[in-house]
C-alpha cells in the first residue's frame, strides 16, 4: 500500500485515492467541429507509455480535491504532485 | 505419565505446571512454553504425520515455522486444519491429531473475534533475536518511536535454542533484559506471538497477532483472538533470521530425521532431548554445534559425517574429546526403519561422486544440515533483489530498498558477534555486547541432492524427497526438466514444490539447485521463485476482522424504518440501502402483495418511503450553466418553483443517469439521482467543475438523507393532501404538474413536488429527515377514509414500467443513448454542447439497427418473462451461433393491464412494434408482440387526477 501525497494534505494511504486516467486531456474547443475520429481520440485513446506518465488522481476519502501525478509506470513510482492548473513539472525517472 | 525424553535442569518451560493434551488419541503432558512438536518430542513421539501422496510416515523436522512435515489438526477446543506442531503452543485440554497432507475444515461457524490495530512508528523491527534486539536497542536510546515484533512468546530468537552467552549472561537471560529496557521505554512497544507477514511499499507492513490461542479454553470472553497490525513504519529492520536447509538423499523423510539447529532448539528452549542414538550429516560447521550439546546432554553421537573432505579442526578436537567420530568425505546416502529411523547408511563422497563402500550406523535421531538460507520473503516482498552467494548455496538479500536494512543471519551474519554488531549498527554507533570467541569456520559444501546408490547400482530408485508435504521428490523435478521446464517458476507449478502450507522454506533453493544441475546452468542465473505475501498462513477470519456480517459494508436506514419493519415490509438492498420492497399482509405471497399495491396506486392512493433517492444541492451564480452542461436538456431556464425532468450522459453519449432538477432559488437547484447513483454523480459533477470548468461559480452538496421523501400516489392523493396541508391550495390550476410548493404539512414545513414517476396524480412530500416519521403516520392517518397503501420498490417498478419510464442500470447497461430509450424529447437543440452531445452524431450512434426500448406483451398473457432473457426472430431454435435480437430488461404482472408485460431492448425495436418476437425458454420457444414501450394510460389522462 502506497503512500501518495496530496498537494493540499500530504502523503495519505493508497486506498484514500482513485485514479482518474492520463492529465492534460483538455475537453475540445468546438467538439461539433471535430470529425467522428477526431472525437473518438478524445473520447477513447489514451496513452499507455511505459515511464513516467501524467496522470490524474481525486483525493476521493480525503480534501475530495483532483490534482495531477507524474507516475513512472514501470516502478509505480511516484515523481511528482501538482495542483490542477498546474503545468506538468519537468522530471525524469529516478 | 512421565515425560522420558525431558532432561533435568534444562530448558526455558515451566517445569512447575503440568499441562494435560490429548494427540492422536492419548494422553499426555507437557509445560507451559512447549510447543505441541516439543511436548511430542520430549513423550518420544517422532511420527506425527503421514505423507499426502504415498502415505509414508512423517516426523518432526524443524522447530519453528518452517517446519514442511508435522501436520496436525486441532480438534478442540476450536477445530482448526493444517497447523505445524511446531507452532501450536501447549495449552492445557488440547486435542490434535497427525493429518496426511489435509486437514478438514470447522463445520460450524468460528465464534472468536478478530480485530484489526493501526500503528505508526519511526522504527519497526522484525524479529527479536539478536541482531534484531540491537537494532531495536538502538532505535530505542536514540528516541525513535520503535515496535519491535516477534512470531514467538520471549524474545531472543536463536538465542533461545543456544548456549551461548551474550555479555557474559545466558543469551536468553541477556534477551529477557534486552526486552525489559525496551519495555521502559515510553515510545517503545514490543510484540511477542506477532508475525510479519507482508511488507509493502513506503514502510508499510503487516503483522498478525496472535492474542489467545495459546490460552486454548481459558482464552477470555471478549478478547479478540487475532488482530492484524497495519503498521506504517519510516524505517523498516528485517532481522527474521535463517533457515537451515535439509539435505536431500534417499529415504530422508523419515520420523527421527531432523535438521541439526532444530535438535539444539528442543535441547536448550525446551529441555529435551530427540534422541538417544544420534548420527549428524552435515556439509558445514554449524552441526558440529548440535552434536557437541546433544553429546554433553547425555546422547551418544554414533558419528558426525561431513561431506567436506577437510572438517573444521576446532569442532573435530571437541568432538574427539567426547568420543565423537568425525568422518570427513563422506555423506548418508539413505535410511533404514519404519515408524522411525533406526539406521543411516554412509558412503564415502568426493567430487560429487559416491565413491567407496556402504556402512550403516544404528541410529534413532539423524540430524542433517546442508547450511542456511536468509529468511529474505519480507525484503522480496518490497520488491528487494536477491542475489546467489556460492560460498552459502544461498540467495541473500541485495542492493538498497528504500527505508529497509536487512540485519543479522537474514543478510548472511554466521556468528552470534557478528548478528550483534549487524543490527547495533542500525541507529548510531551503539557498542555490540561481547560474545565468546568461537573458532574460524571452514567453508561450507554446496550439496543440492545426494546420489541414490541403488539407483547407481543399477537397482530400483528409493524416494529422494525435496518437498515433504507435498511428497514431491528428485525424481519429480527431473521429470519436469526432461519435460522440457526451463524456468523454476514452472518446474514449481509442474511438481507443486514450494505450494503447500510452508511455501517451500526448506525446499524451493534445494529444487533451484537440483533444476540448475539438471540443465547445466548457473544457479545464479536460474534464480528462485518469488516470494509473496503472505509469510505464514493468515485466516480469511483475521484478515477480515470486524469487518463482517452487519459490519461488512455500512448499511443505511431510513428515519422511516423502523415503521417499514413494525409493519412487516420485506426489505432489498439498494446500494448500501435498506429498501422496503413489499409490504405483505398475513400469508400473502409478493405476487399478491405487489398487484394489491398497484392497484390502490392506481385506484384511490399509495405512498412509499421514497427517502433514499439521491439529493444534491447546487449553489452558486453559475449552477444553471453547470446543469446545462452536465444535463442534456436546458436547465438554466426552469423558473423557481419548477421541476424539470434531466438526463445525464457520458462524453460517449451514453444514459448515466437521470431524474428531476427543481430551482429552489436563482442561484440554488436541488437535483435527485437514482438510488444506486447518488456518489457517482456527485463524483462525475465535482470531476468537471475541478478539471474541466474551475472558473463556474459552484459548489455541490450531497443532501440525500436530510430529507424524507414520501411520494404520494393515485386519484386520491389530492384529497389526502389537502387533509395535512390545509394552508395550501392544491388544485391543478395553483399546483400543476412540475412545479413544486413549500407548504406546512401536519404542522412541519415540507416541500411537494409535482412529479410523478407512475403516471398517477402524485405528491412528493419531502420533510426534514426527523420529522419524516410524524409526517408519514399524519399522511397514513388521513389517507385511511380511501384505503391508503404502503408500497414498496417492486410495485414502483411495476407502476413505472407500465408506463415505459426506464431505470438506468436496470434498462440501461452503459451502452444506451437517450435516443434508444425514447427520451430524444429530453435532448436539447438548443444548446451547442453538453456532455455527450457530439457523440449522437457518431456513425455507431445513428445506425437504425440499435437496440431500442420497447414493450413486450406475451402471447400467454400468464407467462412472466424472466429478465435477461434473448430474443430471437423464429418459432424454432436454430442451431448455433443464434443471431440474437435483443433481451428483456425488466419483466412483471400488472394489475391495470391484467396480464404480464416486460420492457426489452430489441434491435430496430421501434420499427418492429406490433411485430412477433421470440423469445427461447427451457419448455420451449414463445411468442410475444413488440409494443410501445408505455402500456397504460398512453394519452396520460390520469396525471392531473
Ligand atoms: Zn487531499
Amino acid at each position: 500500500m502506497q503512500l501518495i501525497p496530496c498537494p493540499w494534505c500530504g502523503p495519505r494511504e493508497e486506498a484514500e485515492y482513485h485514479y482518474g486516467g492520463q492529465a492534460h486531456i483538455a475537453y475540445p474547443e468546438d467538439p461539433q467541429g471535430l470529425t467522428d475520429e477526431q472525437w473518438a481520440q478524445y473520447v477513447f485513446f489514451r496513452d499507455n507509455p511505459k515511464g513516467p506518465f501524467a496522470e490524474r488522481w481525486l483525493h476521493n476519502a480525503g480534501c475530495r480535491r483532483w490534482f495531477n501525478a507524474v507516475r513512472d509506470t514501470a516502478t509505480h513510482r511516484l515523481l511528482a504532485v501538482y495542483r490542477s492548473g498546474e503545468p506538468r513539472p519537468e522530471v525524469s525517472s529516478r | 505419565m512421565s515425560a522420558p525424553f525431558r532432561l533435568p535442569g534444562r530448558g526455558l518451560v515451566d517445569r512447575g505446571t503440568e499441562l494435560e493434551f490429548r494427540f492422536d488419541g492419548r494422553s499426555y503432558t507437557g509445560h507451559p512454553g512447549d510447543t505441541l512438536a516439543s511436548a511430542l518430542l520430549a513423550n518420544g513421539v517422532h511420527r506425527v504425520a503421514t505423507g499426502i501422496e504415498y502415505g509414508r510416515p512423517r516426523g518432526i523436522v524443524s522447530a519453528g515455522v518452517e517446519e514442511p512435515s508435522a501436520l496436525v489438526q486441532i480438534e478442540a477446543p476450536f477445530p482448526e486444519p493444517m497447523l505445524q506442531a511446531t507452532t501450536v503452543e501447549l495449552y492445557s485440554g488440547l486435542v490434535a491429531r497427525g493429518l496426511a497432507g489435509r486437514g478438514r475444515l470447522a463445520p460450524g461457524p468460528d465464534p472468536a473475534r478478530y480485530d484489526a490495530v493501526h500503528a505508526h512508528c519511526d522504527l519497526l523491527v522484525v524479529g527479536a533475536g539478536p541482531a534484531g534486539l540491537t537494532a531495536a536497542l538502538a532505535g530505542a536510546r536514540d528516541g525513535q518511536r520503535v515496535v519491535l515484533l516477534d512470531d514467538q512468546p520471549q524474545p531472543g530468537g536463536s538465542l533461545l535454542g543456544s548456549a551461548e552467552t551474550v555479555d557474559g549472561r545466558p543469551g536468553p537471560e541477556w534477551a529477557a533484559g534486552a526486552a525489559a529496557e525496551l519495555a521502559g521505554h515510553p515510545d517503545v512497544r514490543v510484540l511477542g506471538r506477532t508475525t510479519a507477514f507482508g511488507c509493502y511499499d513506503d514502510g508499510f507492513v503487516l503483522a498478525l497477532e496472535r492474542r489467545t490461542d495459546h490460552l486454548g479454553a481459558a482464552a477470555p470472553a471478549g478478547m479478540s483472538r487475532q488482530r492484524v497490525w497495519r503498521l506504517r513504519a519510516g524505517r523498516i529492520v528485517l532481522a527474521t533470521g535463517a533457515h537451515e536447509r535439509p539435505l536431500v538423499f534417499a529415504d530422508n523423510d523419515r520420523p527421527g530425521i531432523m535438521l541439526a539447529g532444530a535438535a539444539r532448539t528442543y535441547l536448550h528452549r525446551y529441555g529435551v532431548l530427540a534422541g538417544r542414538q544420534v548420527v549428524v550429516c552435515t556439509t558445514d560447521d554449524s552441526a558440529y554445534r548440535a552434536a557437541v550439546d546433544l553429546a554433553d546432554a547425555g546422547a551418544t553421537v554414533a558419528a558426525v559425517v561431513d561431506a567436506r573432505p577437510r572438517v573444521p579442526e576446532a569442532w573435530a578436537e571437541e568432538c574427539a574429546r567426547r568420543g565423537i567420530e568425525v568422518r570427513a568425505g563422506e555423506v548418508v546416502t539413505g535410511t533404514s526403519g519404519s515408524e522411525r529411523i533406526t539406521r543411516a547408511h554412509t558412503v564415502p563422497y568426493a567430487g560429487g561422486q559416491l565413491n567407496g563402500l556402504r556402512r550403516g550406523i544404528d541410529c534413532d535421531l539423524l540430524l542433517v544440515s546442508g547450511g542456511w538460507n536468509p529468511v529474505a520473503h519480507l525484503y522480496s516482498h518490497a520488491r528487494g533483489a536477491l542475489r546467489y552467494d556460492p560460498a552459502r548455496g544461498a540467495f541473500l538479500p541485495d542492493g538498497e530498498l528504500p527505508g529497509i536494512r536487512v540485519a543479522g543471519s537474514a543478510r548472511g551474519c554466521v556468528t552470534l558477534a557478528e548478528c550483534l554488531a549487524d543490527g547495533a549498527r542500525t541507529v548510531g554507533q551503539l557498542p555490540p555486547p561481547a560474545t565468546e570467541p568461537v573458532p574460524e569456520p571452514t567453508p561450507g559444501l554446496v550439496l543440492w541432492s545426494v546420489p541414490d546408490p541403488s539407483e547407481q547400482d543399477g537397482g530400483a530408485p528409493r524416494p529422494r524427497f525435496v518437498d515433504l508435504q507435498r511428497d514431491a521428490t528428485v525424481a519429480d523435478v527431473l521429470r519436469a526438466t526432461g519435460a522440457g521446464l526451463r524456468s523454476v517458476e514452472h518446474v514449481k507449478r509442474y511438481t507443486t514444490i514450494g505450494t503447500a502450507h510452508d511455501q517451500g522454506r526448506t525446499s524451493g533453493v534445494i529444487a533451484s539447485g537440483i533444476v540448475a544441475e539438471a540443465l547445466g546452468v548457473d544457479i545464479a542465473a536460474l534464480g528462485t521463485t518469488t516470494f509473496r505475501p503472505p509469510y505464514t498462513p493468515v485466516s480469511f477470519a483475521a484478515l477480515a476482522g470486524r469487518d463482517r456480517g452487519a459490519l461488512f459494508d455500512p448499511v443505511r436506514v431510513t428515519p422511516l424504518h423502523g415503521w417499514h419493519t413494525a409493519h412487516g415490509a420485506e426489505f432489498e438492498n439498494v446500494g448500501q440501502w435498506k429498501r422496503p420492497r413489499y409490504y405483505p399482509l398475513a400469508g400473502e405471497s409478493m405476487e399478491a402483495a405487489v398487484l394489491r399495491e398497484c392497484r390502490a396506486a392506481r385506484g384511490s392512493v399509495a405512498l412509499m418511503d421514497g427517502s433514499t433517492l439521491g439529493k444534491i444541492n447546487v449553489q452558486g451564480p453559475d449552477a444553471g450553466e453547470l446543469l446545462d452542461r452536465v444535463y442534456t436538456n436546458l436547465m438554466s431556464t426552469l423558473k423557481p418553483g419548477s421541476a424539470r425532468y434531466g438526463v445525464m450522459c457520458g462524453v460517449d453519449g451514453m444514459v448515466l443517469d437521470d431524474g428531476t432538477v427543481i430551482r429552489v432559488a436563482e442561484q440554488e437547484f436541488l437535483l435527485t439521482t437514482t438510488t444506486g447513483n447518488a456518489a457517482t454523480v456527485l463524483d462525475w459533477m465535482e470531476e468537471w467543475l475541478q478539471t474541466e470548468w474551475p472558473d463556474l461559480r459552484v459548489t455541490l452538496t450531497s443532501v440525500t438523507d436530510h430529507w424524507v421523501t414520501v411520494p404520494l400516489v393515485g386519484p386520491a392523493s389530492r384529497a389526502v393532501l389537502a387533509a395535512v396541508a390545509p394552508d395550501l391550495d392544491v388544485s391543478n390550476a395553483a399546483f400543476p404538474f412540475m412545479t413544486w410548493r413549500d407548504a406546512t404539512v401536519a404542522g412541519v414545513p415540507a416541500r411537494i413536488c409535482r412529479i410523478s414517476f407512475s403516471g398517477e396524480l402524485a405528491y412528493e412530500v419531502n420533510v426534514r429527515g426527523w420529522e419524516g416519521l410524524r409526517v408519514w403516520e399524519a399522511l397514513l392517518a388521513a389517507g385511511e377514509p380511501y384505503g391508503i397503501t404502503p408500497y414498496g420498490t417492486e410495485t414502483m417498478h411495476v407502476l413505472r414500467a407500465e408506463k415505459g419510464y426506464p431505470i438506468i442500470g436496470q434498462d440501461t447497461d452503459g451502452t444506451v443513448t437517450p435516443q434508444d430509450l425514447g427520451l430524444g424529447w429530453a435532448v436539447s437543440k438548443k444548446k451547442p454542447d453538453f456532455l455527450g452531445k457530439r457523440s449522437f452524431t457518431r456513425a455507431e450512434n445513428l445506425r437504425t439497427d440499435r437496440k431500442q426500448l420497447v414493450g413486450l406483451l406475451p402471447e400467454d398473457p400468464d407467462l412472466l418473462l424472466p429478465e435477461g432473457a434473448q430474443l430471437i426472430s423464429g418459432a424454432t431454435l436454430p442451431a448455433p451461433p443464434v443471431p440474437m435480437h435483443g433481451h428483456v430488461t425488466s419483466s412483471y404482472r400488472s394489475a391495470a393491464l391484467g396480464r404480464t408485460f416486460a420492457l426489452a431492448l430489441v434491435k430496430a425495436g421501434r420499427e418492429c412494434i406490433g411485430d412477433t418476437i421470440h423469445v427461447p425458454l427451457e419448455d420451449g420457444v414463445h411468442p410475444v408482440l413488440i409494443t410501445d414501450p408505455v402500456l397504460y394510460d398512453k394519452e396520460g389522462a390520469r396525471r392531473d387526477g
